[in-house]
């Protein structure tokens, strides 16, 4: 599709492509958005019309070029509207994660010199206002949602429908103008500047520029062979770079349209009636799906059982290998296509996956089982290795060339090296241009040839050269006796059981490992009920026996496979408890993207830990909590420690 | 709206005792009480449910007489009960639709058979409906059976029946008890924003003090079917009446 138009007139700007898919595809449904429980759409020339409207608004509240504006807000098209519309007044969209509280605001705010913030609804203006004295820049308020601001001072605010009302009634004098500025864009000026979630220390604002953003979309649509016709949900954070690229930078690139659900809450019936064709989720959204089906498979006649599981256990032995193109048996053909007939397709589109085409999952590890489930199932899953500062992608799993151990080979445009240290190290088109205001960080990631340090540790199989990355190269350590301690290994292994949402797992510089484990109210709640358990809250489902016990063999088969490893064989876990809350970024426990930090989980717990260390069998503990507001409060628990079973060691043997 | 000298008896038991007070139009209006001071009574003998031995009730400058329930339904008034009244076995959907019977027009022949100005009638109350389950935040729920909810989305549901007959008038008993800090938060926010937008006047009865201080413009506060206090909420939290039948008072 990209050489029916020659090279140098390719546009250099996202605004740039705008204007060429509303000549290409102009009918055709750009954005979708289910509202009133209808889905509503715009196709590429209405979607370019409202955007001009909000830009020509936005220069009528003086927005100049080189300004930050913030977008603050859930997937919506109006947001996406506004990212584009700021692009083409020269300014820089910033979009920040909605759920963050007024505090962690504040310093992105103040950090990029916001001076125009378009916000989502009310919560979000209340945060913003509730800043106001730290963050003083901010000349001009738009809101998506008017419900409840009524009574607010609209002197330095109004909303967006007003906004894009105001820029529709002056645009004889603006027109000029923003035409000019989007004259200006070129393949430099900034796209988007994204802040990182800062798994260590304070955000750090990573600037992309429209050739990180549309090279690596060129590249990564080509590799995947996306088109027009592609369909995709849009529902993780648009402060995330990967919603950045997929809902942006790629559908501007193919054309392809963006599909906006309701709500949050109504994400997986909004998938299911959209049955997108390219779909991108990190582990946990593919882990709660199946938890659910196997939940509700639980509760299934005999008959629907046993053909489930019959079923499954076929597609689990020829699945992959047909999606992959291999050789398999006529009569394995035959059974996979009665079980696709029978299970396969219905169960499909229960989960909105019918029509994929290309699926990636990445972030965190994924269970074995989990990934091998989907794919059994025919669905292209794959895995892909990225992270902001390198415009998402650094390696991708090629179709027919899929395993859950591997993250694939360097994507097109992409090199990767090893270092001595085992860390690794890329270079490429969507490397980033700077941490905003930061030259030292900078300076420290990315070596004046361009080499960007990514902070894990990895290597490539030599068989296949494929990369395979082992844990955080700073989480790495060693044990007393100098063996090798990688906590994110082994919490991985246990998160792959249903029953365990989190771990955190310590040990660098002891003699043995300990973990705290996060149950998984959904999954437990359910064996629970199911064994006539009664509990009355979470508190108390976690501290139950059974509970214990339960996740006490987990524990114990993963010592096992732990001891089965030859290098990691010193990681195995001694003593555990399964704390009484469920670790929360408003407590700072985890990141935005749900990455655990470890180092306030091993402040903020250390009398815990401490227990664990020692022999006592139960340990009292209050703990602060802050509510979704901001407010605090304290939950007191006496938690139980539990003792592992640990296997004999390998190692000496081996 | 306003009650003049209501008096409320059933039997030798006086439940209200001569109350008088008003509501004004576009207001946010409490009645607090300890247990059994005659809140609810009080709210049925508004809501038209009971009829006052004594005393006048004028609605609109109107004086009202007795009337049937839909008679009340169709003045512009509709109420939320303290234990939820909803169809269990009904999708969240066709319980708000409920709400909109009295609007109906179209026979039911027609109904029946779902066509022509029926159907016409269905979408635009459909809209309508669908308006107030974005309003309320419960698109997720709506085809989802009443009865599989918990107890804070039930009362939501019904708060969003009661929205779908446009009430100038809203009633609500007891809107918070037995939610979470967080459910309550979500509820005071659809209770101002809901008397912001559609200027709906809202007379609630509510335990939580915080919760009625910070919501109501004016508050009436009951003991023993009596009237001890009515004012804003700074006037009432410092009158010592309100005090005394709150904290009890010291024997000396």
């Amino acid at each position: 599709m990209a050489d029916a138009i020659p090279a140098a007139a390719e546009p250099q700007s996202i605004p740039g492509l705008l204007a060429r898919n509303v000549q290409r595809y102009g009918g055709l449904p750009a954005y979708r958005e289910k509202e009133f429980g209808i889905w509503q759409s715009w196709s590429w020339s209405q979607a370019n019309q409202e955007i001009r409207a909000i830009a020509l608004g936005l220069l009528s509240v003086g927005v100049e070029r080189g300004d930050s504006v913030a977008i603050i807000g859930r997937n919506r098209p109006r947001h996406y509207w506004a990212m584009i519309a700021t692009q083409m007044c020269g300014a820089i969209p910033v979009p920040l994660y909605q759920d963050a509280v007024a505090d962690e605001m504040a310093y992105v705010l103040e950090h990029c010199g916001a001076r125009f913030v378009v916000c989502g609804d009310q919560e979000q203006v209340d945060k913003v206002i509730e800043i106001g004295d730290r963050v003083r820049d901010i000349k001009h308020i738009a809101y998506t949602d008017k419900r409840g601001m009524r009574k607010y001072d609209h002197a330095k605010m109004n909303s967006l429908a007003d906004l894009q009302a105001e820029g529709r009634a002056g645009h004889h004098r603006y027109e000029a103008e923003l035409d000019a500025r989007i004259g200006e864009l070129n393949y430099d000026t900034t796209c988007v500047m994204l802040y990182t979630s800062g798994t260590t220390g304070k955000p750090k604002g990573v600037v992309l520029s429209n050739r990180n953003i549309i090279e690596t979309a060129k590249n990564s649509s080509s590799f995947d062979k996306l088109n027009a016709l592609d369909e995709v949900v849009a529902y993780l954070p648009m402060a995330w770079v990967g919603d950045f690229i997929f809902s942006v930078g790629q559908a501007m690139w193919t054309g392809f349209t963006v599909n906006c659900p309701e709500s949050a809450a109504t994400m997986m019936t909004d998938l299911r009636e959209i049955g997108p064709t390219y779909f991108f989720a990190p582990p946990r959204v593919f882990e709660g799906q199946l938890t659910n089906v196997m939940i509700r498979m639980e509760d299934a006649g005999r008959v629907k059982k046993w053909l489930f599981h019959h079923f499954m256990s076929a597609a689990r032995k020829v699945g992959p290998r047909i999606l992959d193109g291999k050789p398999v048996g006529v009569l394995d053909r035959l059974h996979y296509a009665i079980g696709n007939l029978l299970v396969y397709g219905p169960l499909k589109n229960t989960l909105g996956f019918s029509r994929i085409r290309v699926g990636y999952t990445a972030g965190e590890a994924i269970g074995p089982e989990i990934f091998e489930f989907y794919r059994s199932l025919g669905i292209n899953l794959k895995q892909l290795y990225g992270q902001t500062e390198a415009s998402v992608f650094i390696t991708q799993q090629p179709d027919g060339q899929v395993r859950n151990d591997t993250v694939g080979v360097p994507s097109p445009g992409v090199e990767v090296r090893i270092a001595d240290n085992g860390e690794v190290y890329y270079r490429s088109p969507g490397t980033f241009v700077e941490y905003f205001k930061n030259p030292e960080s900078t300076a420290s990631t990315k070596d004046p040839e361009g080499w960007v340090a990514t902070g894990d540790a990895g290597y490539f199989e030599p068989e296949t050269g494929h990369l395979r990355i082992i844990d955080r190269a700073k989480d790495v350590g060693k044990m007393a006796d100098g063996r090798l301690f990688a906590p994110k290994y082994v919490e991985n292994k246990l998160k792959f059981y249903p029953s365990i949402l989190e771990a955190v797992v310590f040990g660098n510089g002891r003699e043995r490992c300990i973990a705290f484990i996060n149950i998984d109210l959904n999954a437990v709640g359910n064996w629970a009920e199911r064994n006539n358990i009664a509990y009355a809250s979470y508190q108390e489902l976690a501290g139950h026996p059974r509970v214990y016990e339960m996740v006490a063999d987990h524990v114990a088969e993963v010592n096992r496979s732990i001891a089965a490893d030859e290098i990691l064989s010193g990681c195995q876990v001694h003593r555990f408890l399964i704390l009484h809350k469920e670790l929360d970024a408003d407590d700072g426990e985890m990141t935005r993207t749900r990455k655990v930090r470890r180092n306030v989980i091993e402040q903020k717990y250390a009398d815990l830990i401490k227990a664990l260390y020692g022999d006592t069998q139960s340990i009292y503990t209050e703990t602060e909590v802050t509510y979704e507001d901001g407010r605090k409060g304290k939950i007191t628990a006496t938690l139980r420690i539990a003792d592992a079973e640990v296997a004999p060691e390998q190692r000496r043997a081996a | 709206m306003e009650l003049r000298n209501i008096t409320l008896r059933f039997g030798g038991v006086v439940a209200i005792k001569d109350i008088s007070f008003d509501i004004r139009d576009g207001e946010i209006r409490a009645i607090i009480g300890p247990n059994g001071a005659g809140k609810s009574s009080m709210l049925n003998v508004i809501s038209g449910f009971y009829i006052p031995t004594e005393g006048e009730v004028y609605f609109k400058k109107i004086k009202r007489g007795p009337m049937k329930p839909y008679e009340v339904a169709r003045l512009g008034i509709a109420r939320t009960f303290q234990n939820i009244a909803l169809f269990d076995g009904m999708s969240v959907l066709d319980n708000i639709m409920t709400g909109r019977l009295t609007m109906m027009k179209s026979g039911l022949l027609s109904q029946a058979f779902w066509y022509g100005a029926a159907a016409r009638e269905e979408f635009a109350h459909r809209e309508k409906v669908e308006r107030i389950i974005d309003f309320l935040e419960i698109q997720n729920i709506r085809k989802t059976p009443v009865g599989r909810l918990p107890y804070g989305l039930k009362k939501r549901v019904e708060l969003a029946r009661a929205l779908a007959a446009e009430p100038k008038l809203l009633l609500l008993d007891e809107p918070m008890a037995g939610m979470n800090v967080e459910e309550k938060e979500d509820m005071s926010r659809f209770i101002l924003d809901l008397n912001d937008e559609f200027s709906t006047t809202i007379c609630l009865i509510e335990h939580d003090m915080g919760v009625v201080m910070d919501l109501s413009d004016r508050v009436v506060v009951m003991d023993y079917g009596r009237k001890i206090g009515d004012g804003t909420p700074d006037e009432v939290r410092n009158n010592q009446d309100v005090i005394d039948a709150y904290l009890g008072v010291a024997h000396d």
